[in-house]
């Protein structure tokens, strides 16, 4: 039997760019890829997602750290966050600055942001794969 | 900045919306495929909030 052919791995400059815009604005590599249909709906999709999040009054995450499920909690979140790009920043940027308050809409805020950061990875990782061949 | 007050159903129809559509379009490989993932992502999600919706309400009695 003959061994399975590995494929070269694609060089870091065909899918860096694409996935750091793709990281600062939802949508950014697909755009960049000439990927408009998908760019725009990633990128509604986040930006929708997040604004909900904001209009809802959810909380930011700080990596905070202690026990196993504060530090799941908090850093997942916060990592979360970041991954919205320069949507998170510009809100922390313009003073956003909501507490962690009771109450269901501001809790499905806060997963709305955490949320959107997810979505944001999905459409990266997608960008990833596109611009080294692996997916049209 | 506006404030929205959604339900638990509408916040989490909204949810189901959002998270639909990103999943379908990064997971299939046709327009078509994606459409059809996407409206059955998105039955899932409603299904499922339908039925955690009636267990919760059987549970609490």
């Amino acid at each position: 039997m003959m061994p399975a052919e590995s494929k070269p791995a694609p060089g870091l400059m065909s899918w860096l760019p694409v996935v750091l815009l793709g990281w600062l604005i939802p949508g950014g590599g697909h755009f960049l890829l000439r990927r408009r249909g998908r760019a725009w709906m990633i990128s509604l999709s986040v930006i929708l997602m997040f604004l909900f999040g904001l209009f809802m009054r959810g909380a930011f995450f700080t990596p905070q750290t202690g026990d196993l499920l504060t530090t799941l909690i908090n850093v997942g979140g916060f990592v979360g966050n970041l991954c919205t790009g320069l949507l998170y920043f510009l809100a922390t940027w313009l003073g956003y600055d909501q507490p962690d308050l009771a109450g269901h809409v501001h809790d499905y805020g806060t997963k709305f942001l955490v949320s959107a950061g997810l979505l944001n990875i999905l459409g990266m990782v997608d960008a990833y794969e596109i611009a080294s061949g692996k997916k049209d | 900045m506006p404030k929205v007050n959604l339900s638990h159903f509408e916040a989490a129809i909204l949810f189901a919306l959002f998270a639909s559509i990103v999943m379908a379009i990064t997971s299939k490989r046709t327009d078509k495929e994606r459409l059809s993932y996407g409206l059955y992502l998105f039955g899932c999600f409603v299904a499922t909030l339908i039925g955690l919706a009636w267990v919760m309400k059987l549970g609490h009695g």
